[in-house]
């Protein structure tokens, strides 16, 4: 029993990471149609300046912590919002165009990456209270994965505040789904655009921050990684739903876990043949909407 | 209602002034995917009152108006008020005052009806809301609904009242009567004729017996072209030319 | 948009069809009386070509920052084997991005299937190089087309992911070194008793050389054969307008599948010459960012055009090979860190000219070509006149809203 919490829990937590990633990625494909390849390195330049700040504040104290989740949302935000101004609307309405340009920058990326901070892995230290357990029915549960969970919530709660409370969060809504009447209506929706990425990519290096922890590491692989599973879990979420992205981290992260321990470590191929019985039978994800 | 004075038939390429032409349209072509849906189509919406826009199935009528609006590629010369829009975003050409109805409504069915119409107020505009909701009361009723859980015809109602929102120089109206029971199609008729006494619009319309009661003026298309300008009554009493332009008989019976 | 009836909708089609054969045709079917002096020169080039590569490791010809050494030594006949086989590679990738109009991230699964397949059958089923290949070409057809018919319920963008996911399963397949099948992160050693002693060895450099040159030879054939075939012509109208094709009674699904498993079985092919040529597989065959660099050959070349993505992958392994050679030297070492850096990882290079290709240069090489041949011939102009295609023009999407 203490083994299937274990798991459960775990699951979830790494279902928040997966979260962090897929929401951004999910509000920028819903409203702009493009897959974007570059959000893991707006994940990994989070995790790597979240530990610079955290080791020059004291990386074992809480201040030091929470420094570098802010400083983590702030360079993927940073980052991502520059990508949309400098490259992304530079290809306006071009999909293709747009998601190739973002994987010319996601290797470009990775390769800097490599250069300033080395291939190595590098492992950052928090306050000794993540890496402590607490035990849940027996179970003892990594404290950093009640720190992902509890984020991603508040992440996911803060979205859907602002999508439902704000004129731009109106915008984005409308502009999901049906882009051209919203620019009808007098609105110009590049403005939209940039801030979706900004959004996405804040969440995102949010996620980077605390994936560091929950792995343990840093690399400069470690978002686009991450990506190929955050890209799924839109698939199966249903690609531009919020919700279905939530939903869908949860559930993705949920069989990796418990299809690696009792199915012999088969977890990614269960996830990817989830994957195809999603596609068999509901083409447009979970929550997607009907073409 | 009552009708401008305008020219029978408006010479294609005249200079036409401002003053009795809120919108004109010169050489027009567009082109969707590579492909051109418009084919050189000149119009004038008139200053006042509605101006049809006729022509048979397919021939571009649509088009025309995304075309104005810039939500597909266009070349050619579109006066608003004397102001080129031709190379304005779509964002830019609504900001001028140009309100669009689209043909099969596109309310945001996730959006609330309210929110459906506070999406619409222009910043820098006076919202009619007074108007809207005098035309619409429903939609007060209706505030917090979902747009995409409301009938045709309401959702209709919101697609007009987001135009109407706003002190418009001129609507575009394409088909509002499409696919409403006969009771619809004579409300819709009626808020359009009141919409006209304040902005001037461009009506899209398959229902001749809409345009009989609506329009003064009318605007046919051909194979991509205009080919006719002139009252729509006159129009649409010709049973020869509307035979030949529309592919349908109107003739005496139907009063205007 | 407007709504077309459907009679209008067939004889487009038919004329669009019937317009893209002719557009395909070579050069000569519309040139009139110079017809066959064109014909003749449209043949000579690839053959003069082939017959000049092939001889080049008889040659001691040297191409001082281009190749690392003079065009007999086994180190600069590797490198051009490599860009062969990944120009091979490349025109399977274009096959299914440029002329169907498929934009896969799992392109690397089929060509790892064939390094990684080969090796294994040829191991543990015991059978010589010929009938290896030939299970292993056979497993290619089964396996694209199972994958290829689930992949193809989607279009555009989340085609785009499903075969990444697929792909990635295979990568996390071969990582995982299965029944000590394929080596794990180590990699698969080629099995050479089962390989003639002609093609194993540093020495036997050249005739692996003229193995992929005759790959290459042979992929670039097929992938003409395809893009002219009916199929070809067909998903190229496809990818103008589905629905009318569907009008006309084609299916549509069935000529994206039957690209998807030609461009699958070209690329295990080459994944084959790449395990002789390379004496063993790695995952990294296997990744998305090997199907990225496919991507990147072919975007580089310009969609759509074969020379292109031949030429786009010569570019690309020449290019990260001298860069790589560049990285080491001191050159770059002494310059300061802010430049230094970026300098030494040939993949921030070649990405960022990837961007400034996509941004500035959207007909990528084959553009650059045509501009430069439109100097002198008035066909090639009025082929500049008729508008470059860019990558998205190729690609249908889901919604076409905005």
């Amino acid at each position: 029993m203490s083994e299937v919490i274990l798991l459960a829990v775990t699951g979830v937590g790494l279902g928040a990471i997966y979260f962090l990633v897929a929401s951004g990625l999910s509000l920028i494909y819903g409203l702009m149609h493009v897959l974007n390849f570059a959000h893991g390195v707006f994940l990994t330049l989070g995790a790597f300046l979240g530990l610079e700040v955290a080791q020059r504040l004291g990386a074992s104290t809480w201040t030091g912590f929470a420094v570098s989740l802010l400083v983590g949302a702030l360079a993927g935000a940073a980052f991502a919002a520059l990508t949309e101004r400098v490259l992304v609307q530079k290809l306006y309405n071009r999909h293709i165009e747009q998601v190739l340009v973002t994987v010319g920058l996601g290797l470009a990326a990775v390769a800097l990456f490599d250069g300033i901070w080395g291939t190595d892995p590098r492992f950052p230290r928090g306050p000794a209270w993540l890496s402590e357990t607490t035990t849940i029915g027996g179970a003892n549960i990594p404290n950093i994965v009640f720190v992902a969970i509890i984020s991603a919530a508040a992440v996911l709660a803060a979205v859907v505040l602002f999508l439902k409370h704000t004129r731009y969060g109106m915008i984005i809504r409308a502009g999901v789904e049906n882009r051209a009447m919203v620019t009808a209506l007098g609105i110009d929706v590049r403005n939209a655009f940039t801030l979706v990425f900004t959004i996405g990519g804040a969440a995102a290096g949010i996620g980077g921050v605390l994936a560091s922890h929950h792995f343990g590491y840093v690399s400069p692989m470690l978002g686009q990684t991450l990506l190929i599973f955050a890209f799924i879990v839109t698939v199966i979420g249903g690609l531009g739903s919020l919700i279905g992205a939530a939903v869908a981290s949860v559930l993705v992260a949920l069989l990796q876990q418990f299809a690696n321990f009792y199915l012999w470590g088969t977890g990614d191929f269960a996830v990817v043949i989830l994957l195809a019985l999603v596609l068999l039978t509901r083409p447009s994800g979970l929550m997607g909407r009907k073409a | 209602m009552t009708p401008a004075p305008v020219p029978e038939t408006a010479a294609p390429g005249a200079v036409v002034g401002s003053g009795e032409h809120i919108l004109s349209v010169r050489g027009l072509t567009a082109h969707v995917a590579g492909q051109q849906v418009v084919e050189h189509v000149d119009l004038e919406v008139a200053a006042t009152g509605v101006t049809a826009l006729l022509g048979r199935n397919g021939v571009g009528k649509t088009s025309t108006i995304k075309a104005v609006m810039g939500l597909i590629g266009r070349t050619g010369r579109i006066d608003l008020a004397g102001q080129d829009i031709s190379g304005l975003p779509t964002h830019k050409v609504a900001q001028l005052g140009v309100g669009y109805v689209p043909e099969d409504r596109e309310v945001f069915s996730a959006l609330t009806v309210s929110e459906n119409l506070r999406i619409a107020e222009r910043p820098g505009h006076a919202h009619q809301y007074d108007l809207v909701y005098d035309l619409f009361p429903e939609l007060k009723q209706r505030a917090g609904q979902a747009a995409g859980t409301l009938s045709g015809g309401q959702q209709q109602m919101v697609s007009l009242a987001r135009a109407l929102l706003n002190d418009n120089r001129v609507l575009l109206v394409d088909e509002p009567t499409k696919g409403l029971a006969p009771r619809l199609v004579q409300e819709v008729g009626q808020v359009l004729a009141r919409a006209a006494e304040v902005v001037p619009v461009l009506l899209v319309e398959q229902n001749l017996q809409v345009v009989r009661e609506l329009a003064q003026h009318a605007v046919v298309l051909t194979g991509g072209r205009s080919v006719h300008h002139g009252a729509a009554a006159a129009f649409l009493n010709d049973p020869e030319l509307t035979q030949r332009l529309l592919g349908v008989s109107t003739g005496a019976e139907g009063s205007v | 948009m407007t709504s077309r009836n459907t009679q209008n909708m067939d004889t487009r089609v038919k004329d669009k069809v019937s317009a893209m054969r002719a557009a395909a045709a070579p050069p000569a079917d519309d040139a009139g009386a110079t017809g066959s002096r064109s014909r003749l020169l449209g043949l000579i080039a690839p053959v003069g070509l082939v017959v000049l590569l092939a001889c080049l490791p008889l040659l001691n010809l040297s191409i001082p920052g281009v190749l690392p050494g003079a065009t007999y030594t086994p180190g600069t006949l590797h490198l051009l084997a490599l860009a062969m086989v990944m120009a091979g590679a490349a025109l399977s990738y274009n096959l299914l991005f440029g002329v169907a109009g498929l934009l896969s991230f799992g392109h690397a699964l089929y060509f790892g299937l064939g390094a990684y397949g080969l090796g294994i059958v040829m191991e543990e089923l015991e059978l010589g190089l010929v009938p290896a290949t030939l299970v292993v070409i056979m497993a290619g057809i089964v396996l694209s087309t199972i994958l290829g018919a689930v992949s193809l319920r989607v279009t555009g963008i989340p085609f785009a992911m499903v075969t990444l996911a697929f792909a990635q399963a295979g990568f996390v397949l071969v990582r995982k070194n299965p029944g000590g099948l394929t080596g794990g992160e180590e990699g698969l050693r080629l099995p050479t008793d089962y390989v003639p002693d002609w093609l194993v060895g540093v020495a036997d450099t050249r005739n692996l050389y003229w193995v992929a040159l005759g790959a290459l030879v042979l992929a670039f054939v097929i992938a003409t054969w395809v893009q002219r075939s009916r199929a070809g012509h067909v998903a190229e109208a496809v990818r103008e307008n589905e629905l009318r094709v569907q009008v006309l009674g084609m299916r549509p699904f069935l000529v994206k599948l039957a690209i998807f498993v030609a461009a699958s079985v070209i690329a295990a092919g080459m994944g084959m010459v790449h395990l002789l040529l390379n004496s063993g597989a790695v995952p990294h065959t296997m990744s998305a960012e090997f199907t990225i660099s496919l991507l990147l050959m072919v975007v580089l070349g310009g969609v759509g055009s074969r020379w292109g993505a031949v030429a786009g992958a010569f570019v690309y392994v020449i290019l990260s090979q001298r860069l790589a050679v560049l990285a080491q030297s001191s050159a770059i070492d002494d310059l300061p860190a802010v430049l230094a850096i970026p300098l030494s990882e040939p993949m921030f290079i070649l990405g960022t000219i990837f961007i400034l290709v996509v941004l500035f240069l959207p007909g990528g090489l084959a553009a650059l070509g045509l501009r430069a041949r439109a100097l002198f011939s008035r066909r090639a102009r009025s082929q500049l006149a008729d508008g470059e295609r860019t990558p998205g023009d190729l690609v249908q999407e889901d919604d076409q809203r905005s």
